[in-house]
């Protein structure tokens, strides 16, 4: 948001991705009497504030007592019902990290955790309220599916698809300003199954979240330049991982990029690294993560931070040059 | 203490003044910043300046001093709030948050305290702030140190268990250095606190946790002044909890009282409304 705007909390909340999810969560409702929303006072920022307010009875605001409210959702999905919890992916994964393993994924539980504001969206907010760690942490606990859906369209295929899923999940969703890397709704979409966005026989670069749009304008440079032919794959599922797409991209390619909004520990990259390995192509691959490197992060606008990260086009442009030997594109003249 | 009046009335006529520059900075970091907590940064203004100019035992020009009092800001997204009066007091220059909460900009809307000067304790994640403070009162006692910790909490901040976790242990080990001062403007960010998660009644909760409670208008210096110069010494057995009634958005009247501007952004028109309004606040 750039400053010279009027807005309020009010206003900022009609802008949101998670508005989408919050949508698609209200027409689940009206199917689904056994759906319960759940916040800790960020309803409205998470936007599960639309399913409060056409299903007041069946939601619950706990006010800011994040345990509280994963815990309270263990019992909800212990009576019958089908909570899905909503605050910020930081909040989620971090302070009701335990309810979480403990309370959710040890029982099996049906309940859905969605962790907005993710990754750097939170920008300015800082180290406080960014969530680069949250992939990292829910892939440790069994029982637990991790999504991380590329845009805001996909964000609703993933809600949709959640309601007959079996077990804990994570939905890791950002701030809502991401553009779009689908066009349309009109895809097949299958939790576990990764989606190639791009075909391309010379590199591939494994992605989730907001990085699959930056990865495809990424490939979509060098072809302009007829450079390398770079696939890009959509792992909207980051657990349980499609092991075949991975392998098939290293054995096919050579070449492997993996690029997340995420600490470069724990994530998609290390995901794709154990696959890597366990398959013995750990030798045979050049491989290489682009994520935040292990450090909290400076503050600026989600767009900064993505630039000063390299895990935006022009970063994973490079990280492509650096890793195929080849030469760097002179952006200068776009800044 | 940071100013050399002697007279009481001279010193309550400086904070006045102070208080109508601070918060026409708070509105121009939200500006600059391109929106910021607003609400929770003008109504905290009294208890801070209240604090750093007169209460703490600090030297802004040695902001690590050892034995200076500790104040831990548990209400973290008071960013926009604090930042100003630390300035004034003398940590660092105004301008220096010319590019408050701008890419590698030191000031940002949760203060980190490796980067501002004066800030004693990074926070942002709400219901940190008291179980820090205790661990710095039982430091201060294990060294008999002399120094005191202050913190300050939202009350919608309250319903997080771990304040109570805190609560429960600042009595348990009887710490009469610890001090918590509760901003409590009835506003949280989903809406008033009675409603999304009620806290009342919070003076019996304290007391209950054993706590020494003091309940007086968060605006007004004179009780300011007055409760924190009568804080019983650090030696006695119990911590204090200073409950501060206070105005979410106090001083600009299209804010007071109004949930949404928790957090909001200004352009031209709303800026000089705000600025016009904080001349005209009459403290008492
Ligand atoms: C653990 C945690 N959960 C949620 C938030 C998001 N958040 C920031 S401010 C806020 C409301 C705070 O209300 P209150 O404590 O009353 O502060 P004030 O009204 O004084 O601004 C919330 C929910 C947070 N910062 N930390």
């Amino acid at each position: 948001m750039a400053g010279g705007l009027a807005y309020t909390t009010d206003d900022l909340n009609d802008l949101t991705q998670a508005q989408i999810f919050g949508r698609v969560l209200m027409d689940l409702g009206s199917q689904h009497p056994e759906i319960v929303a759940l916040s800790a006072d960020l309803a409205k920022s998470t936007k599960v504030g639309d399913f409060f307010a056409k299903f007041p009875e069946r939601s619950f605001n706990f006010g800011i007592a994040e345990q509280n409210m994963i815990g309270a959702a263990a019992g909800l999905a212990l009576a019958g019902f089908k909570p899905y919890a909503a605050t910020f992916g930081c909040f989620a994964s971090m302070r009701a990290c335990e309810q979480v393993r403990t309370d959710l994924c040890y029982p099996k539980l049906n309940v859905k955790i969605i962790g907005t504001h993710a990754g750097l969206s939170m920008g300015n907010g800082g180290t406080t309220h960014h969530a680069t760690e949250d992939i990292g942490i829910f892939r440790t606990f069994a029982n637990m599916t991790v999504m991380v859906p590329a845009d805001g369209l996909e964000t609703a295929k993933v809600i949709s698809a959640s309601i007959d899923h079996d077990g804990p999940m994570y939905i890791r969703v950002g701030r809502g300003f991401e553009p779009p890397a689908y066009e349309s709704l009109d895809y097949d979409f299958t939790i576990g199954k990764a989606i190639e966005m791009r075909p391309g026989a010379d590199a591939t670069v494994i992605a989730c979240g907001m990085c699959v749009l930056q990865a495809m304008e990424a490939a979509e440079d060098f072809a302009e330049d007829d450079g390398p032919d770079i696939r890009v794959i959509n792992i909207h599922t980051v657990k349980p991982i499609d092991k075949e797409a991975i392998i098939k991209a290293a054995e096919e390619t050579g070449v492997i990029i993996t690029a997340e909004e995420h600490n470069i520990i724990g994530g998609l990259g290390s995901a794709v690294a154990e696959i890597l390995a366990e398959a013995g192509l750990a030798g045979s691959v050049k491989f290489k993560r682009v994520g935040i490197p292990d450090v909290f992060s400076v503050i600026g606008y989600p767009e900064d931070l993505y630039a000063h990260y390299k895990i935006d086009q022009a970063g994973i442009y490079d990280s492509i040059c650096d890793l195929m030997g080849l030469e760097k594109k002179d952006r200068d003249d776009e800044h | 203490m940071i100013h050399n009046y002697t007279k009481r009335e001279d010193l309550v006529n400086f904070l006045k003044g102070k208080s109508v520059e601070v918060r026409k900075e708070i509105i121009k970091l939200v500006v600059t910043a391109g929106g910021g907590h607003v609400g929770g940064g003008l109504s905290m203004t009294e208890i801070l300046l209240a604090m750093y100019y007169h209460v703490l035992n600090i030297d802004p020009k040695n902001p690590k001093k050892e034995d200076r009092d500790r104040f831990i800001l548990s209400k973290g997204h008071g960013g926009v709030g604090i930042c100003p009066v630390l300035a004034d007091v003398g940590y660092y220059d105004h301008c220096m948050m010319d590019d408050f909460n701008q890419y590698l900009s030191p000031f940002g809307m949760h203060p980190d305290m490796h980067k501002v000067p004066g800030i004693d304790m990074s926070t942002g994640s709400l219901g940190h702030g008291l179980p820090i403070s205790v661990g710095l009162a039982l430091g201060a006692r294990l060294k008999k140190a002399s120094w005191r910790t202050y913190c300050l909490l939202g009350d919608g901040e309250c319903n997080e268990g771990t304040v109570w976790e805190a609560a429960m242990a600042g009595a348990h080990f009887k710490l009469g250095n610890l001090t918590a001062i509760l901003d409590r403007n009835r506003l949280m960010l989903d809406g008033p606190v009675n409603e999304i998660m009620e806290i009342d009644p919070i003076e019996d909760k304290w007391k209950a946790f054993g706590w020494d409670v003091r309940i007086i208008d968060g605006h007004d210096y004179n009780q300011l002044i007055d409760t924190f110069e009568s804080l019983p010494p650090i030696s006695s057995q119990k911590p204090v909890c200073v409950i501060c009634n206070t105005t979410k958005g106090k001083g600009v009247s299209y804010m007071e009282n109004q949930t949404k501007w928790h957090y909001g952004g200004l352009d031209e028109a709303t800026e000089k409304q705000a600025c016009d309004d904080i001349d005209k606040i009459c403290l008492p």
